[in-house]
Formats: C-alpha cells, sequence, structure tokens
C-alpha cells in the first residue's frame, strides 16, 4: 500500500520534470500519457477503505490548484506591456540596448505602485472626505496674487493654482481626522511618505538578489575567455541582417584582440609619464567637478536674491536659470570627462568604468549641491516665519481683546476675515515642492530635446544632406548616431532620485513621472528604431544588470537622508500643510500613539525605544552579519574543496580508461618511494589503484594483463578458490607465474595480496 | 484559415503545456506559424513536416549562423534532411524559450556545435563553429594561424580530461560559469 503510494508520487514527479529532459517530445509525449495512465488508475485504488472521499476531494482539489497556477501565469505573461516592441528592439539592436528599455519598464512598475500609495491613501482621502478649495487661507490664493493667478507663465512656473492645489505639501490640513470614515490624514501622509522608501528598498533589493542568482557567482573571470567567447558569443535575439553582419564583425575583431593579447607581453613603455598623466587627468577631473558645484551655488543664490525682486522685471533665463545650468552641465561634462579621460590610456572596459563613476559623481555633487544651497533657502524661510507667525498671534490677541471689551462676552467667534486675506507665512515645504518639481520637469525638457536634435536632426541631416555634400555624411563624420545605453541608464537612475527626495513635498510629482516615464518608452523606442544604428562594438549586457541595481540602491540611501532629516529636526510651517502647528513632524506618531491606540501599547512603544534596549539590538544585528559572513567563507571553501576532489576524480577515471600512468602527483610520489619496483608484478597499473581502493576492492578490476585470457583465467580460478577447498590453491599458484616468489612475501605488493586476500586465508587452515 | 485539422486539439495542447516551457498562446501561436508554412496539400496529412528551406525562411532563424546546424538537431525525419515537424518545432521553441532551464539549452547548444555528430566537439568542430561566427565574407575569416592558436585556447580552457575533445561534461562545465548564455540563447 505505501509503496504503492510511493510510486504514484514518483510518477507524478517524473510528470513534473518531463519538460526538462532533453528527449524527444515523441517518447516525452508516451511517457507523459504512461504515467498519467498509472497514476489514474491507482489513485482511484489508493482511496480505499475510510476516507475514500476526503482523499479523493483532496486529489481533485490538488489537480484544479495546478491548473489554475498554469493558467495565472499564462495570465501573467499575458499582462506585461510593451512586449513586442522590446522584442523588436532587441531584434535589431541586440540584447544590450534593449536591457535598457526593460529598465525602464520595471521602473515604471514601481513608480506605478508608489503613484498607486500616494494616490489612494493621501490625495483622495484629502480630495473627497477634506474641505474643499477656498475655505480655509492654506486653501487659497492670497488676495495678492489673485489676479495673476490663472496666468499660463505663472502656472507654468508653478505658482498660482498650481501652487495652492493638490500637488504640493501646503494644500492638505492637519485635522487629526477627516470625513465619515476617521481618516487619520496627517498619520498616513507620514507614514506614505516613509513606506515609498521602505517598498523601493524592498523591490530594489529583492531585484539584485534575484539578479545576482541567475547570473552565476561572478567569479574567475579571467578563466574562461576563449571558450566564452566561442560559446555564449553569438546573441540569438538577433533577426535583423544588418545587425547580424554588425555581430560578425564585432566577433572577428574580438577574437583577434585576444589572440594579440595573449601573445602579446605587455611592454610598459614609459611607467611614470603614464602615471604623471593618469594623475594629470584626475586633477583636471576633479578640478572641473568642483567648478561646476560651485557654479550650481553661485546660481542658487542668486535665484534666491531674484526671488526678493519684483517677478515681472526678471526675464525667463533668470527665472528657471538654476536648472537650466542644471541640465547643462549633465549635458556638458560627460563629454568633456571622455575626452579627459584619453591622456589615461586604459583599457577600454576599465575606461568605461572611469567614466561612469565620473559621471555619478558629477550628478551627485551636483544635487547634493543644490540640496545645500536649498537649505539655506529654508532657513532663511523659517527665519521669517517665526515674525510673520509672531505677528499672527499678536494680531489675534488684539481682536479677541477688543470684541471682549466692546461686546463684553466671553463667548468670542472667530474673526470673520476672508481666506484670501488672512496674513500667511512663507511655506517652506512647498517652495521646496516647487523646487524639486520644476527640475524634474527641465530634466524632462532637456532629455527630449536632446534626443529631437542630437538624434532625430543628425540623422534627418545625414540622409538628405548626403545627397549633395562633399563626402559621405553616412560613413564619415557625423553618421548617423548610436544609442548611450550609460548615459541614458544613468540619468533615469537620477531621476529617480530626485523624485524619492521630492515625493514627500510633492505629493503629485509621484504621477508627474508615471507620466513621464509612459511617454519616454514609446518616444525612445520611436527614436531607437528610427534615428539609430546599432553599434560596432557590441557589448555584453548581463552583469552590468547588478551594477545598474547597485548605483540606483545607493541613490534611494542618499535620498532617504534629506527627507529623514528633514522630518526629524526641522520644524513643520505654522501654517500649512498636514502637520501645522506641531513641534516636529513626527510628533503625528505621537499623539496617535498616545490617544487612538490602547495604553499598553504606549507602554511598548516607551519600553521599545529605550536606549538600554536599542543598543544591545544593534550589537545583536553586528553579531549576525559577522556569523553570517563567516558561514558564507565556509562555505567557498567547501566549494573549493569539492572542485579539487571533483577534479582528480576525473584524473583517476581518465587514467583508468586510458590505461596510462598516474598523473596524480601523490600517488606518483608514491610510486617512487617503493622499495624493489622488482617485486612489481609486469601488471604495474596494479599498484595505482589507492588505498582507498582496497577497502572496496572488486577482485575483476585488478589484473591488465597482456592476455585477456590469461586474465580471465586467473580469475575464475581465484573465484574457484574463494568458493571451493583449499586445495586448488597449488592449481592457482602456477596461472600467476610472475607472480610467484610475490606471492609468499605478503608485504607491500598490495596487488597479489589483495587478489590473495580470499585465497590465503584457508591454505592457512 | 482555421480549419478543423489545423486546429490542435485541447488534450494535446494541454500535454504540450505539460511538456514544453512555453505558454499556452504561445504554443497557439507556433502552432498559426507552422501552419502558414505547410502548403496546402501537407495541411491534412495528420502528421504534416515542413521543408528545412522553409523553416529557414523564418525571420527569427534567417540571420543566424547556425540555422542549418538547429535544424538538423531538432529533426526527427529518418532522411536527415532536416525537416520538421510541429512536434519537432515546438521542441525548438521550448528550447529557446525564456524559461527553459541551463541543463536543456546547453545541451542542445552542444548538440548544435557539434558539426559531425559524433557525440564531442573535437578541433574540426570548433573550426567550423569559428567560421560561422566570423561571416562569411573573406575579410572577416580568421588567419589559419590565427585560427590554430585559437583552437588551441579554447581547448586549453574548456578540456578538462585532456584528451583533445570537449565533451558533453565538459561543455556544460565551461556554460554554466557563463553569466549571459542563458539570455543570449533565446528566441
Amino acid at each position: 500500500m505505501a509503496s504503492l503510494k510511493e510510486e504514484v508520487e514518483e510518477k507524478k514527479k517524473l510528470i513534473a520534470t518531463l519538460r526538462n529532459k532533453p528527449w524527444r517530445m515523441k517518447r516525452r509525449l508516451k511517457l507523459l500519457k504512461e504515467c498519467q495512465a498509472f497514476v489514474e488508475e491507482f489513485e482511484g485504488a489508493l482511496g480505499k477503505g475510510k476516507g475514500r472521499k476526503l482523499y479523493a476531494y483532496k486529489v481533485m482539489m490538488a489537480k484544479k490548484m495546478i491548473k489554475f497556477n498554469r493558467d495565472f501565469d499564462n495570465f501573467k505573461t499575458a499582462c506585461i506591456p510593451w512586449e513586442r516592441k522590446i522584442k523588436e528592439v532587441e531584434s535589431h539592436f541586440g540584447s544590450s540596448v534593449a536591457s535598457y528599455f526593460i529598465f525602464l519598464r520595471w521602473m515604471y512598475g514601481l513608480n506605478l505602485v508608489l503613484f498607486a500609495f500616494m494616490f489612494g491613501l493621501v490625495v483622495l482621502p484629502e480630495v473627497m472626505m477634506g474641505l474643499p478649495y477656498g475655505s480655509i487661507p492654506r486653501k487659497t490664493v492670497p488676495r495678492a496674487e489673485q489676479d495673476r493667478a490663472m496666468d499660463i507663465s505663472v502656472l507654468l512656473d508653478f505658482g498660482g493654482y498650481c501652487k495652492y492645489s493638490i500637488l504640493f505639501y501646503g494644500f492638505y490640513n492637519d485635522e487629526r481626522t477627516i470625513g465619515v470614515l476617521q481618516f487619520r490624514l496627517p498619520l498616513s501622509y507620514l507614514l506614505v511618505g516613509v513606506g515609498i522608501f521602505g517598498y523601493s528598498l524592498m523591490v530594489v533589493i529583492r531585484t539584485m538578489a534575484r539578479n545576482s542568482d541567475e547570473g552565476g557567482d561572478g567569479g574567475d573571470d579571467g578563466q574562461f575567455t576563449f571558450a566564452f567567447k566561442m560559446f555564449t558569443s553569438w546573441d540569438y535575439l538577433i533577426g535583423n541582417p544588418e545587425t547580424a553582419d554588425n555581430k560578425y564583425a564585432s566577433i572577428t575583431t574580438s577574437f583577434k584582440e585576444s589572440i594579440v593579447d595573449e601573445q602579446e607581453n605587455q611592454k610598459d613603455e614609459n611607467i611614470h609619464l603614464r602615471r604623471f598623466l593618469r594623475v594629470l587627468a584626475n586633477f583636471l577631473i576633479l578640478c572641473s567637478l568642483g567648478g561646476s558645484g560651485f557654479l550650481i551655488y553661485f546660481v542658487v543664490k542668486r535665484s534666491q536674491e531674484f526671488a526678493n525682486l519684483d517677478q515681472d522685471d526678471l526675464s525667463w533665463f533668470e527665472k528657471n536659470e538654476v536648472e537650466f545650468v542644471m541640465s547643462l552641465l549633465g549635458l556638458v561634462c560627460p563629454p568633456l570627462f571622455e575626452t579627459i579621460a584619453e591622456l589615461e590610456e586604459y583599457h577600454p572596459r576599465i575606461a568605461l568604468k572611469w567614466q561612469l563613476g565620473r559621471i555619478f559623481a558629477l550628478f551627485l555633487g551636483n544635487l547634493y549641491t543644490f540640496l545645500f544651497a536649498l537649505f539655506d533657502e529654508v532657513n532663511a524661510k523659517l527665519e521669517k516665519e517665526k515674525s510673520i507667525r509672531n505677528a499672527t498671534i499678536w494680531g489675534l490677541n488684539e481682536y479677541y481683546s477688543n470684541y471682549s471689551s466692546y461686546h463684553n462676552t466671553t463667548d468670542i467667534p472667530p474673526p470673520d476675515i476672508h481666506p484670501a486675506d488672512v496674513i500667511r507665512g512663507p511655506c517652506w515645504e512647498t517652495a521646496v515642492g516647487i523646487e524639486f518639481v520644476k527640475l524634474t520637469v527641465s530634466d524632462i525638457q532637456v532629455t527630449y530635446m536632446t534626443i529631437l536634435i542630437g538624434d532625430f536632426l543628425r540623422a534627418m541631416i545625414v540622409r538628405f544632406l548626403n545627397y549633395c555634400w562633399c563626402w559621405d555624411l553616412e560613413a564619415g563624420f557625423p553618421s548617423y548616431g548610436e544609442f548611450d545605453i550609460s548615459g541614458n541608464v544613468l540619468g533615469l537612475i537620477f531621476n529617480q532620485g530626485m523624485i524619492w527626495m521630492g515625493a514627500f513635498y510633492a505629493p503629485g510629482l509621484v504621477g508627474l513621472n508615471v507620466l513621464r516615464l509612459l511617454t519616454s518608452m514609446y518616444y525612445q523606442c520611436w527614436a531607437v528604431m528610427s534615428c539609430n544604428v546599432p553599434h560596432e562594438r557590441v557589448f555584453k549586457a548581463s552583469k552590468s544588470n547588478n551594477f545598474y541595481m547597485g548605483l540606483l540602491l545607493l541613490v534611494l540611501f542618499l535620498s532617504l537622508l534629506p527627507v529623514v532629516y528633514t522630518i526629524m529636526t526641522l520644524p513643520p510651517s505654522f501654517d500649512c500643510g498636514p502637520f501645522s502647528g506641531r513641534e516636529q513632524m513626527y510628533n503625528v506618531v505621537m499623539e496617535t500613539i498616545e490617544n487612538d491606540l490602547p495604553a499598553f501599547i504606549g507602554n511598548i512603544f516607551t519600553y521599545a525605544t529605550n536606549p538600554g534596549l536599542i543598543l544591545p539590538a544593534v550589537l545583536l544585528m553586528v553579531l549576525a552579519i559577522y556569523y553570517l559572513n563567516a558561514t558564507s567563507k565556509n562555505y567557498q571553501n567547501a566549494n573549493l574543496e569539492l572542485k579539487k576532489k571533483m577534479q582528480m576524480a576525473r584524473d583517476e577515471e581518465k587514467n583508468r580508461r586510458n590505461n596510462k600512468e598516474n598523473t596524480n602527483q601523490v600517488m606518483q610520489d608514491l610510486e617512487d618511494l617503493l622499495p624493489n619496483r622488482s617485486l612489481l608484478p609486469p601488471a604495474a597499473a596494479e599498484e595505482k589503484p589507492p588505498p582507498v581502493r582496497e577497502k572496496g576492492s572488486k577482485s575483476p578490476k585488478v589484473a591488465k594483463r597482456p592476455g585477456a585470457a590469461a586474465n580471465g583465467k586467473g580469475i575464475n580460478i581465484q573465484k574457484d578458490v574463494s568458493l571451493a577447498a583449499p586445495n586448488p590453491k597449488a592449481a592457482v599458484t602456477h596461472p600467476p607465474g610472475p607472480r610467484g616468489p610475490s606471492g609468499n612475501a605478503r608485504g607491500p605488493p598490495p596487488g597479489p595480496a589483495r587478489g590473495r586476500g580470499r585465497g590465503t586465508p584457508p591454505s592457512r587452515r | 484559415m482555421g480549419t478543423t485539422a489545423s486546429q490542435l486539439r485541447k488534450d494535446l495542447l494541454s500535454e504540450y503545456q505539460e511538456l514544453t516551457f512555453l505558454t499556452k498562446q504561445e504554443i497557439i501561436l507556433a502552432h498559426k506559424r507552422f501552419s502558414e508554412l505547410l502548403s496546402k496539400e501537407d495541411r491534412n496529412i495528420p502528421t504534416p513536416r515542413v521543408p528545412m528551406e522553409k523553416v529557414l525562411s523564418l525571420p527569427e532563424l534567417k540571420s543566424n549562423p547556425f540555422r542549418k546546424r538547429i535544424c538538423h538537431v531538432f529533426s526527427t525525419s529518418d532522411m536527415k534532411d532536416g525537416s520538421l515537424t510541429f512536434e519537432d518545432f515546438l521542441d525548438l521553441l521550448s528550447a529557446f524559450s525564456d524559461s527553459a532551464t541551463l541543463e536543456i539549452k546547453s545541451h542542445y547548444a552542444f548538440r548544435i556545435f557539434d558539426f559531425d555528430d559524433d557525440g564531442t566537439l573535437d578541433g574540426g568542430d570548433l573550426e567550423k563553429l569559428v567560421n560561422c561566427l566570423t561571416g562569411e565574407t573573406d575579410d572577416t575569416r580568421l588567419t589559419t594561424e590565427e585560427m590554430r592558436q585559437l583552437i588551441s585556447n579554447i581547448l586549453e580552457e574548456s578540456d578538462i580530461d585532456k584528451d583533445g575533445t570537449v565533451n558533453l561534461s565538459e561543455f556544460q562545465h565551461v556554460i554554466s560559469r557563463s553569466p549571459d548564455f542563458v539570455r543570449s540563447v533565446q528566441m
């Protein structure tokens, strides 16, 4: 009964793994039908006796589950958007360009989820259950700005009606609960703001783990260069003859390069000159990085001065100076770095890594300088706010005292001022949000313009002017552009970093980004197919995947820092946003714990935040990391040992098959040590079986005698010896003639002794 | 279009789903493409075969340097002419799909690279392989000297038991260390 069940399980397992077997379909189909018939026949039999109905029910549910899973998988694959488009790009340009679009699609998915969070938990409740526009001061355009609030130029600058809308932080009210559902908006705002980072972190790390799993351990890079080039360089996704030709050429070039590399010894012609040049190049680049940082700082300071002047006097250029300068730097510096890097004369792959690192440093430096400059602005606004706040409180007190002295009551109604006329503080959070949104928008504009001019216009010029130009434009100087993968990916990563930083202050930013990614996908797919040509040096896409994910993770942490810092230290504005009136933003959480949750949870939190508890927890985590590190090192060592063992086993088997001498160094040394080689029988191969073999010995393996017949006879006779009486032992000594003398010396030669192992004991009886 | 003879039976469809790495839509699409390749008379015979030239006209295979070998490897025809039935075609698509395992891909890749079908990759096979990869024209081919050097380097790297050929387990060992084999062997 049990064995039958086991068989059924085995057949089921076989069915599940059938697709992994490299057999012909006919054979697999036959086997599948057999197994299925077997399972059906005996599954019914197993269900006899008690619990038959339950068993049959379980089986049916299992089958339905499998079918459901399969249908769900099918559905999931059908839901992935843009699959055809990406495959088309892949067949024309190879897998490395397509990897950018796959990355873009992944980002789109991430942003969609973030948008769903922000929209569903913050924007929607405020819109549906909160107070409408114009009811309270923070939601109304101040009287002074009202006549210009609808101007397109003001709107494009995100002032006017845009500023006092759901797009920005300042619109949200600070009531503890709103609407029928008692929805706690301030708490939700804070939690969503932090939750965005948490979710992004989780998704990025999960993708990194999955990528590193598929990619193998990435070790031993230089070990198999040629074999890899040979067996894995062809990209089977290529379906376009032009790309195929390019691929052929690049494969040939890479073969020739590797051959030459292998043959030649690199002679360092002049180490000192090269080192000097490299130091010079790095110095120049540091200078340019510093220069760009200073430029941004200067421009942001100037924009603060401009903000104090009357807006009408400023030109468009002066108003958008900051964003313009930042985008310009992002365009100009990378080619500059590339030109300077020519001095260094690195191998192309290393040069690419340096280039990426420098561009990364550039973007990071720019972003952080921008943040610091912004920070100064925030502090200035906080100062201004104090005075306005004092003025407002003073005004309110005046009103109360006048009213009570005039009407002689203590029950004073709130002052009857139109919301648009109330004195308003400079809402620094909304100002920061506006800055980020403007930066993102200008980044989008610059990217699209670059593609339009750099690729499309260039392609049109090359195509149409070629008819009437002196030299061949297509083959010579401008020619068609190639798709700059690393530049685009870095741009995408930094764009995401800006979104992460700005999402807390401008909830509408995430929605804006979703739109941008959507249009980007279509726009760039079109641009790539119509204006670009496949790369001449076709690059591998694989290992870079985790590199870009690593960059994304770094950017995530770096954008987390400013937001968390502001949440923890800066006081919120007193009259705008969901945290107005509180000392710190995170006080919302404290209040909720005190007022809304049962008392003991509050106690738990108080205990949990005690430093005496936190320090040991941190210590425990450090110890856990150390332990995991040590275990992973041990596993790596065990791996190496296993590899060595495999190698040795292969060597042994090879020797056995090919009848050669022992190539294992240890065994060779052992052979040399043996006292008298003449003692060994001519079938010297007998000596080679290592001691291990003796224990599990099988006598037929013994003799590699010249004649198979003699071999057979020897063995047969030995068998006779072991089975029959000791007498025939006399006959045994004869055929193994040369062995005779050694038979007496029972010592060193393991072979004969082993062969005789069965024979000897009976003789001694 | 879509006569009853050229539709896939439901039970067969579910069995194919069980046995290959393809989803239901992919199998149906494959059946449609396969039927388009058949000539009119062939459509009504029970297990139709598509001759090799027609298969090679598929866009995915047209630019592939190994297209003829692929057809030969997946073909079950007795005449060794590289013609494919629908089941062979499904085998092909399943081996090249992106959910196929490394073992399946490496197994089939080995057979594709084994030009003389002797179960090992010897010097002749490797030479033909390199010539396929470097293209048809004369100026992209390698010289004899370079070829010799290349082949000796490859054998040095991958031939573990030093018998002058690369057998299946050595090949799989090399491939398992490669990070982008799985991604590149796809259609």
